[in-house]
C-alpha cells in the first residue's frame, strides 16, 4: 500500500444508505481545480461520484463525463475499481444526468482524467476500507489483518474470504474512515493496463442508445432550414409543396436565439418520422435576408487576413531580445506564410435532440458533451429553472467540440413547447456542413533569423485568425489569450530574440472549437517554420528540432503542469528511434517530424510518404506520447490511432469554404474524411511516466499535418504551406 | 401495407413508396441500430444486407426491399459473430457509431471473399467512413474473424 491520505475533509466520502437493494457510496469535489473540496456543515451532502454495491456483488459505477469514443465511461470507472480491487467482470457503468450534482460535466479539453483521478481513487480506497473494516468485525480482528483481492476481502490469518456482495448489510453500518491508502503503482490491476471498453456489446449488437435512437410514445421529427448566411433571417417562405408530402403536419418559423449556444431560427417542418420531416424541408420555398455576413468569400478573406500578416500587427507578450536587430545581424534570414481553411467537425452521428417540454418541465435526451451548459441554455430559453429540466445524456456519435455547443438541443425544445409533444431534431448531414460552428481560418507568417552556424537567433511570428471569442461576443476582430497559449506565444523554443504579432480578422460564421482548436494552424506553422529553417541551415531536422527545444529545464509558467523541454525531447526521440530516423528510404519516400506539446501533454509524429507521379500516399506514422500516468494503455493508443487519422482529414481533405455567405460544400462528396484505403501503419509508443495524467483526446492531433508536410518536402523538394494537399492535386 | 422480413422477422408497415428503407427501419420498425450518416451513400453507416449483399439502406426506396431477407445489425449470422468476436479482442470502437455498419459491410465481405487480400479489404470497406479512425483496428479484427471462423 502507498501513503496514506488524510481523508479529515471528513465529508468527502459518505455511505449514503440502501438504495435499492445495495451499498451507495458517494464523494463529492470541485472537478476543475483539481482539488477536493468539502465545505459544507456536515447536514447537507451531494455527491458528485457514486458507487453502488450490491448484495450479488453488482458493482455499479455512476461514469460524470459523456461517452463521445474516448472511453471516458471505462477508464474513469477503472480507477475506482481498481483502488477498490473489484474484479472488473462485476462492473456496470451508469450515464449520470446532466446535474451540477456531478460537479462540472463538460466534456472537453481533453481534462477528464486530469480533473477527476485523485478523488476517484480515493474514491475506490474508501469503499474498499469500508469492506475491509466490515469484514474484519465480523471476524473480530483487526482490519490490518485483512487484505483484498478481485472482490474478496481476505483474512491473512485463517485465509478465510467474504464477498464484496456478502458484505453490503454489514458495510452498511460502518463509519467512512477519516484515512484511507491508495495502491502503489506496481499494485495496480486495472489502472495503467489495457482494459477493454465496458461498452463492446452493445457497440457490436447496434443496442447503444445513441441522441438519435431515443424513442418517446407520440413522439414528432423535425427538420429545419436555416439560412445559408449565418445569421441571415426568413422573409418568406412558401410552404405548399411541403404540406404536400405524406408524413408532414406542419411547419413552423423558429426566431434566432441571441445567445452563444441559442439556435440560428429558421423553419421548422414537422413530421411523423425523419424522411418526411428531411424532404419537406428540401421542398421548402425560403427567401432569405441574408444579413450582414451574406457577401463572405472565404478565398477574398484569406488574401485579406494573408495581407494582414504580412504586415505589422498588434504585439503579442512575450516579447525577447529585438527583433529587428535580429534580422540585422542574421547571416541569413528566411520567411515563410501558411494558410489553413475552416473545418467543419463532421461528427457520424449529426447534431440532433429530443426534448419534451411539459407541465413547466423539461426533459431532454440528447448526445452533448456539456450537459450542464445545455441546461443553462435551456432554463434561459425556457425562463424556468434549471432543477425543473433534466438532461439524459446518450452515447455521442462522436463530438470533437461540436456537441459541446447545444444550439441543436434549443431547437427541440422550442419545438416541443410550440407543439406539446415530444419532438426530435436531427440535421441532416447538409445542415451539419453548413450551418456549424466552423473551426477557424488562419494565416501565419514566420520570419527566422540564421547565425552563421546555422543557430536561430531570431522568430517573428505573426498570426490572423477569426476568434472563437466573437461567437460570444461579436465584433471581437483579434484572438484572445487563451488562443495564442495554444501554441503561438508559448511555443517550446528559448531564442535570443522572438517577437508575436496578431493581425485583425473579423468573424463571418461562427467560430468554434474543434479537437485540439488553435494547436491545429500553430502546430502547422511552427513546425513547419523550423523544418524551413534546419533545410536552410543544412541540418538535420530531428537534430535541429532538439537543439531549438535546448537544455533541459522547466519552463517557468503559470499552469498546474508547466511545459518540461526533457519530456519534450524524449518523446521527440521515442518516436525517432521507433521511425528508425536516419534510414534509407526506397526511391519516392520522404520523412518528416513534428513536436507539440498541448493540453499539458508531450507528443511528436514522425511520418513516412511516398510522393509517385504526383500522388501522396501516407506510408507510416509513429506517434510517441507522454500523457503522464496512463489509465487506460489501450484508450491512450486508440485515441492516438484516432487522432493520426484525424490530421490526416485535416491535411489531405480538410476544406470549408464560403461564396456570397453560403458554405459550399454540403457532404462528405465535397467534404471528404480519410478513410481505410488512405490509412497507413500507425504506431504509437506511450511513455511509461509517474506524472499526473493529462489530455489525451486531443494531443495527437497537431503534429499530424505538419509532419506530412514536412516528409513531402523531404520527398520531393516541394514545400507545401496551403492546406489541404488535395487542393495541389496530391490526393 | 408493406412487408418486410427483417432478422427473420416480418414486419407489415405503411410507408411511402420511395421512403428509404433506413427510415423504415429506424422509424416506423423501430430498429435503430442501423444509423444516418450522409443520407447520399457516402458514408455506409445505414449499411443493412439485403439478400446477403451490402447495401446502403439510406440510398433504397423500401419498395426495393419487399420480398428480400433483410439482416440488420441486431441480426445473427455465423460471420457475424465471428467478426463481433474479434471487434470485441481488438477493442475496436471508439464512438461506436460506425460499427453497425463496419460489422455489416466486413460481413458481406467475408460471406463472398473467404480470405480477402488488404486490397479486398480496403476496397470493400472504403465506402464505410469512422470519423473516430478506428481504421486500423478495423483490418486486424477482419484477420482476426478470418482466423476464428477459419479454425
Ligand atoms: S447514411 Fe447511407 S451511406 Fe451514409
Ligand atoms: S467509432 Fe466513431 S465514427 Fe467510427
Amino acid at each position: 500500500m502507498g501513503a496514506i491520505q488524510n481523508m479529515s475533509r471528513r465529508n468527502f466520502v459518505k455511505v449514503i444508505g440502501l438504495a435499492s437493494g445495495g451499498l451507495v457510496i458517494g464523494c463529492q469535489f470541485v472537478s476543475d481545480k483539481n482539488e477536493i473540496v468539502r465545505i459544507d456543515d456536515g447536514t447537507t451532502f451531494t455527491p458528485n461520484l457514486f458507487v453502488q454495491l450490491k448484495k450479488d456483488g453488482t458493482l455499479i459505477l455512476l461514469a460524470s463525463r459523456s461517452e463521445m469514443g474516448q472511453g471516458v465511461r471505462t477508464s474513469l470507472t477503472s480507477v475506482i475499481a481498481d483502488e477498490m480491487d473489484a474484479d472488473w467482470n462485476f462492473v456496470t457503468v451508469a450515464q449520470a444526468t446532466g446535474d451540477s450534482k456531478f460537479g462540472n460535466q463538460n466534456t472537453d479539453g481533453s481534462r477528464s482524467i486530469r480533473t477527476i483521478f485523485e478523488p476517484m481513487r480515493k474514491m475506490g480506497a474508501t469503499a474498499r476500507a469500508i469492506l475491509i473494516s466490515a469484514a474484519a468485525k465480523k471476524w473480530n480482528i483487526a482490519s490490518s489483518a485483512c487484505k483484498t483481492e478481485n472482490h474478496y476481502v481476505i483474512n491473512t490469518t485463517s485465509n478465510e474470504k467474504l464477498f464484496y456482495g456478502d458484505l453490503v448489510t454489514d458495510a452498511m453500518k460502518i463509519e467512512v474512515p477519516t484515512e484511507v491508502s491508495l495502491k502503489e503503482k506496481k499494485d495496480f490491476n486495472y489502472i495503467g493496463k489495457q482494459l477493454k471498453s465496458v461498452d463492446l456489446t452493445d457497440f457490436t449488437h447496434g443496442t447503444a442508445v445513441y441522441g438519435i435512437d431515443a424513442r418517446l410514445p407520440n413522439m414528432k421529427f423535425a427538420a429545419i432550414a436555416r439560412c445559408p448566411s449565418t445569421f441571415g433571417t426568413v422573409k418568406s417562405v412558401d410552404k405548399t409543396a411541403t404540406l404536400e408530402i405524406t408524413g408532414v403536419e406542419q411547419v413552423v418559423e423558429l426566431e434566432r436565439v441571441k445567445r452563444p449556444f441559442g439556435m440560428m431560427g429558421g423553419v421548422a417542418v414537422i413530421a411523423s418520422n425523419t424522411w418526411a420531416a428531411f424532404q419537406g424541408k428540401n421542398n421548402l420555398e425560403i427567401v432569405w435576408n441574408k444579413g450582414s455576413n451574406g457577401r463572405y468569400d472565404s478565398e477574398k478573406y484569406m488574401q485579406k487576413i494573408t495581407n494582414r500578416v504580412h504586415n505589422k500587427a498588434k504585439v503579442v507578450p512575450p516579447t525577447k531580445g529585438n527583433i529587428t536587430t535580429a534580422f540585422k545581424e542574421a547571416s541569413s534570414v528566411i520567411e515563410a506564410t501558411y494558410q489553413m481553411p475552416h473545418l467543419a467537425h463532421a461528427p457520424m452521428e449529426v447534431p440532433n435532440a429530443l426534448a419534451w417540454v411539459y407541465d413547466g418541465k423539461c426533459e431532454i435526451w440528447a448526445p452533448v458533451q456539456a450537459p450542464q451548459a445545455t441546461k443553462t441554455e435551456v432554463a434561459s430559453y425556457l425562463g424556468i429553472d434549471e432543477e425543473h429540466i433534466t438532461i439524459h445524456v446518450t452515447f455521442l456519435g462522436g463530438g470533437f467540440g461540436r456537441k459541446s455547443k447545444p444550439d441543436f438541443v434549443v431547437e427541440a425544445v422550442a419545438l416541443s413547447k410550440k407543439m406539446n409533444v415530444p419532438v426530435q431534431v436531427v440535421w441532416t448531414r447538409e445542415d451539419d456542413i453548413q450551418n456549424a460552428y466552423y473551426h477557424t481560418t488562419s494565416a501565419q507568417y514566420l520570419k527566422g533569423a540564421l547565425d552563421k552556424n546555422g543557430t536561430v537567433t531570431g522568430w517573428l511570428h505573426r498570426t490572423a485568425f477569426p476568434s472563437i471569442v466573437s461567437t460570444f461576443k461579436p465584433m471581437s476582430d483579434y484572438g484572445a489569450g487563451f488562443e495564442f497559449g495554444q501554441g503561438f506565444n508559448n511555443n517550446q523554443f528559448d531564442i535570443e530574440h522572438m517577437r508575436f504579432e496578431n493581425a485583425k480578422a473579423e468573424a463571418h460564421v461562427r467560430i468554434g472549437w474543434l479537437r485540439s482548436v488553435c494547436h491545429i494552424y500553430h502546430s502547422f506553422g511552427i513546425n513547419s517554420f523550423v523544418d524551413e529553417l534546419a533545410a536552410k541551415a543544412g541540418k538535420d531536422p530531428l537534430q535541429f528540432n532538439l537543439d531549438l527545444i535546448g537544455k533541459d529545464k522547466i519552463r517557468k509558467e503559470k499552469s498546474p503542469f508547466p511545459l518540461n523541454t526533457k519530456r519534450l525531447k524524449n518523446v521527440l526521440k521515442t518516436a525517432a528511434k521507433k521511425a528508425n530516423w536516419g534510414k534509407k528510404l526506397p526511391e519516392g519516400h520522404g520523412i518528416g517530424l513534428a513536436v507539440h506539446y498541448s493540453f499539458y501533454t508531450y507528443v511528436a509524429s514522425i511520418v513516412e510518404v511516398s510522393v509517385k507521379n504526383n500522388k501522396l500516399k501516407v506510408q507510416q506514422i509513429h506517434t510517441a506520447v507522454d500523457c503522464g500516468m496512463v489509465v487506460n494503455k489501450d484508450t491512450v493508443t486508440n485515441q492516438l490511432e484516432g487522432a493520426a487519422i484525424f490530421g490526416m482529414s485535416v491535411a489531405l481533405h480538410g476544406k470549408i469554404t464560403a461564396k456570397d455567405g453560403a458554405i459550399e460544400q454540403s457532404n462528405f462528396h465535397d467534404y471528404q474524411m480519410t478513410r481505410m484505403s488512405e490509412t497507413p501503419n500507425i504506431d504509437v509508443t506511450i511513455i511509461e511516466s509517474d506524472e499526473a495524467p493529462t489530455g489525451i483526446g486531443e494531443p495527437g492531433v497537431p503534429p499530424i499535418a505538419p509532419a506530412i508536410a514536412n516528409a513531402i518536402f523531404n520527398a520531393t523538394g516541394k514545400r507545401y504551406r496551403t492546406f489541404p494537399l488535395s487542393e495541389h492535386g496530391l490526393v | 401495407m408493406k412487408t418486410l422480413t427483417i432478422n427473420g422477422k416480418s414486419h407489415s408497415i405503411e410507408a411511402q413508396d420511395d421512403m428509404p428503407l433506413l427510415w423504415a427501419i429506424r422509424d416506423i420498425i423501430g430498429l435503430t441500430g442501423t444509423k444516418y450518416g450522409c443520407g447520399v451513400s457516402q458514408c455506409g453507416a445505414c449499411s443493412v444486407l439485403l439478400d446477403g449483399q451490402v447495401i446502403r439502406s439510406c440510398s433504397i426506396p423500401v419498395t426495393y426491399a419487399e420480398g428480400k431477407e433483410i439482416v440488420t445489425i441486431e441480426g445473427q449470422s455465423d460471420t457475424l459473430n465471428y467478426l463481433r468476436e474479434a471487434w470485441v479482442d481488438g477493442n475496436v470502437p471508439q464512438c461506436g457509431y460506425c460499427q453497425s455498419g463496419q460489422l455489416i459491410a466486413a460481413t458481406a465481405l467475408l460471406d463472398s471473399n473467404a480470405n480477402p487480400t488488404e486490397e479486398d479489404i480496403n476496397n470493400a470497406m472504403s465506402g464505410n467512413i469512422c470519423r473516430c479512425g478506428t481504421y486500423p483496428r478495423i483490418k486486424k479484427a477482419i484477420y482476426k474473424a478470418i482466423e476464428l471462423k477459419n479454425k
